[in-house]
């Protein structure tokens, strides 16, 4: 099909879970890849696994700086793509590969790791670790509809993505910016949000506010980026029936 | 009356025909009413709910709590529960007037719970989580599609847990154990005693002890509710109920069918839907004031502004 939307994967310091996060849209991916996505190259699910042009890349894992070749595939990601989505926790933030030190079989050497948005430029965040399966269908319609869809389309698109492009923005993804961007600044209401979304459990609700355990944190920027209190947008959540309604209908 | 409002497909008074059910019940019931109902139809297959202490003594196995601090937990302090029968319903009714993080067992309530059809109570910060949530689920793996119901209550304000502490035992000078009942409305806090005494506060006396994080709320009815419920703009026992959303209106219709409620148009009622109106509109004004002093709160230095 004519109007689909060339996609790219570019894989590198990831442990594979955001790729399986992706395919574990079961029958939505396959919808996808029928009628909005040309799935250009991916190391695990196409055949062509290297770099081309496209209209927008999902990039799994850090950039180890050691590492010649994965900072050339990514500078090579960057040129060749009009969208460039840092897709979880390690390409947002680096998430667990920030304690990383080095020494580890069967590359040693490689011990130094980014988040992409540290030698690249970033159009749109999915933190997470994993990123789940719904917020890349979403991410995945709404990068279809900014590219291809009508000007109202186009609208609602830029107004959903705009806070996922600015996320990593003064940022240190982890427990930590619970406290310094939402308690600290006096816009915490106890809802909970936060807790729920730690994978690791990190964060419990004591008297009403989050109770960071600041060791178990992971560094995912989950928490933060689900809390409604970090940044919330009328215009688009206000439409939440709508726009749920419209992406579903997208992938019968 | 406009946006202050929010969006909604149906306004009425109502209370649950249910007299068992009101007598535990903080206003007409809509809450706990709605959920016995959904419950009955399968329509749910349990509630987030503000439960406590003793409910959680009873009911281990309903609540998520790190047991070491249970003897520590004091009266009226909420805990968030899943329940799925009325008699559970019954034991969380009511208000309690400080935070219950309910949203916090939204993603556990399709893990260990087992959840495929969730029913959950929130203030309406509480509902735009739930519809961020769902919209960017960022955090919320396999969730959004599972919540069923979200009943949204009106709120001007809530309160962390020391501040009702502070408000009942030494404004009013009684024992939280000893207390049935809190309530805010006709311009004052009330507090009722299990032995029948009742202690008003004016309002002005609790404005000190609020949560900060409520100043820049700007939702009172909970516009994001599938249908949400407030006890301002209701007669006594009754209260004032939005059906909002598709999934709303579909439920409120079986209900009403199944006769689960009473009604009154809202028109014919006083104090009337101008009262909510008008109520709501003083919330949002004062706090849109906050989120504008915010940025010229330091010199040449702004506070952070969440809403984009
Ligand atoms: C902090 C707060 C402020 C409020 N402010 C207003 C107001 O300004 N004007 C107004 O008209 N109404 C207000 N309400 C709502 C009102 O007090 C009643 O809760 C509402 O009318 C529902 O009554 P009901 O009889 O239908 O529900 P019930 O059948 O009594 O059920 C109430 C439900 O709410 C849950 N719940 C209780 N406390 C909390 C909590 N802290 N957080 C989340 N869920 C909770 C209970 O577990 C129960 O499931 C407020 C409620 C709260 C919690
Ligand atoms: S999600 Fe945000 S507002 Fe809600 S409890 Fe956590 S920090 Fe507070
Ligand atoms: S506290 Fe949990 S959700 Fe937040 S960044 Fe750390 S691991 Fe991620
Ligand atoms: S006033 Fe707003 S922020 Fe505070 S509890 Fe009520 S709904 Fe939440």
């Amino acid at each position: 099909m004519a109007d689909k939307i060339s996609l790219g994967y570019t894989h590198l310091s990831g442990c594979t879970g955001c790729t399986v996060a992706l395919a574990d849209n079961y029958a939505g991916l396959l919808t996808l890849l029928d009628k909005y996505v040309d799935l250009k190259y991916m190391p695990t699910l196409a055949d062509a696994r290297h770099v081309q042009k496209v209209d927008v890349s999902f990039v799994e894992g850090s950039v180890c700086i050691n590492d010649k070749l994965a900072v050339e595939e990514l500078k090579e990601t960057r040129e060749k793509s009009t969208i460039v989505v840092a897709l979880g926790g390690c390409a947002c933030y680096g998430n667990i590969t920030r304690f990383s030190r080095g020494g580890q079989q069967n590359q040693p050497g490689h011990e130094a790791f980014l988040p992409i948005g540290d030698l690249i430029k970033v159009d749109v965040y999915i933190p997470g670790c994993a990123p789940t399966p719904q917020m890349i269908r979403n991410v995945a319609v709404m990068a279809y509809l900014l590219l291809k869809g009508t000007k109202e389309q186009k609208d609602l698109a830029t107004a959903f993505l705009k806070p996922l492009m600015t996320m990593a923005q003064g940022c240190e993804a982890c427990s930590c910016d619970i406290m310094t961007t939402v308690i600290n600044q006096g816009l915490c209401m106890g809802c909970g949000t936060c807790a729920a979304s730690c994978p690791v459990n990190a964060i419990t609700m004591e008297y009403g506010k989050p109770q960071l355990e600041r060791d178990l944190c992971i560094k995912c920027g989950a928490c933060v980026a689900q809390c409604p209190r970090s940044w919330f947008s009328f215009d688009v959540v206000e439409n939440y029936e709508a726009i749920n309604e419209a992406i579903m209908a997208a992938l019968q | 009356m406009g946006a202050e409002l929010g969006k909604y497909k149906s306004v009425v008074s109502a209370r649950s025909t249910d007299k068992e059910l009101l007598k535990y019940a903080q206003d007409g019931g809509i809450v706990s009413q709605l959920f016995a109902f959904a419950l009955d139809e399968g329509i749910i297959d349990g509630a987030i709910v503000a439960a406590s202490k003793e409910f959680a003594a009873k009911n281990p196995s309903k609540v998520i709590i790190d047991s070491t601090n249970f003897d520590m937990i004091e009266p009226w302090r909420p805990i968030p529960a899943i329940v799925s029968t009325k008699a559970e319903l019954l034991a969380a009714a009511g208000t309690k007037y400080n935070i219950c993080p309910n949203v916090a067992l939204l993603k556990e309530a399709t893990r260990s719970f087992g959840l495929d059809k969730i029913g959950i109570v929130g203030t309406p910060c509480q509902m735009q989580a739930v519809r961020k949530a769902q919209l960017y689920p960022i955090g919320m793996r396999d969730v959004g599609a599972s919540i069923a119901l979200a009943v949204g209550i009106f709120c001007m304000e809530n309160f962390p847990y020391q501040g009702i502490l502070q408000l009942v035992e030494d404004h009013a000078a009684m024992k939280l154990e000893s207390v049935k009942k809190m309530e805010i409305g006709k311009g004052k806090f009330w507090v009722y005693g299990k032995r029948g005494q009742v202690v008003q506060l004016p309002l002005k006396a609790t404005h000190k002890y609020e949560q900060p994080g409520c100043h820049v709320c700007l939702d009172y009815v909970s516009n994001l509710g599938d249908i949400s419920t407030g006890s301002v703009g209701s007669p006594d026992g009754w209260s004032t109920v939005f059906v909002r959303s598709k999934i709303g209106d579909s439920v409120w219709a079986k209900a009403m069918a199944a006769g689960v409620f009473e009604t009154q148009p809202m028109e014919k009622v006083k104090p009337g839907l101008e009262l909510v109106s008008k109520l709501a509109n003083e919330k949002i004004t004062k706090n849109r004031a906050t989120l504008e002093a915010r940025k010229t709160f330091g010199v040449g230095k702004a506070l952070r502004n969440p809403y984009i």
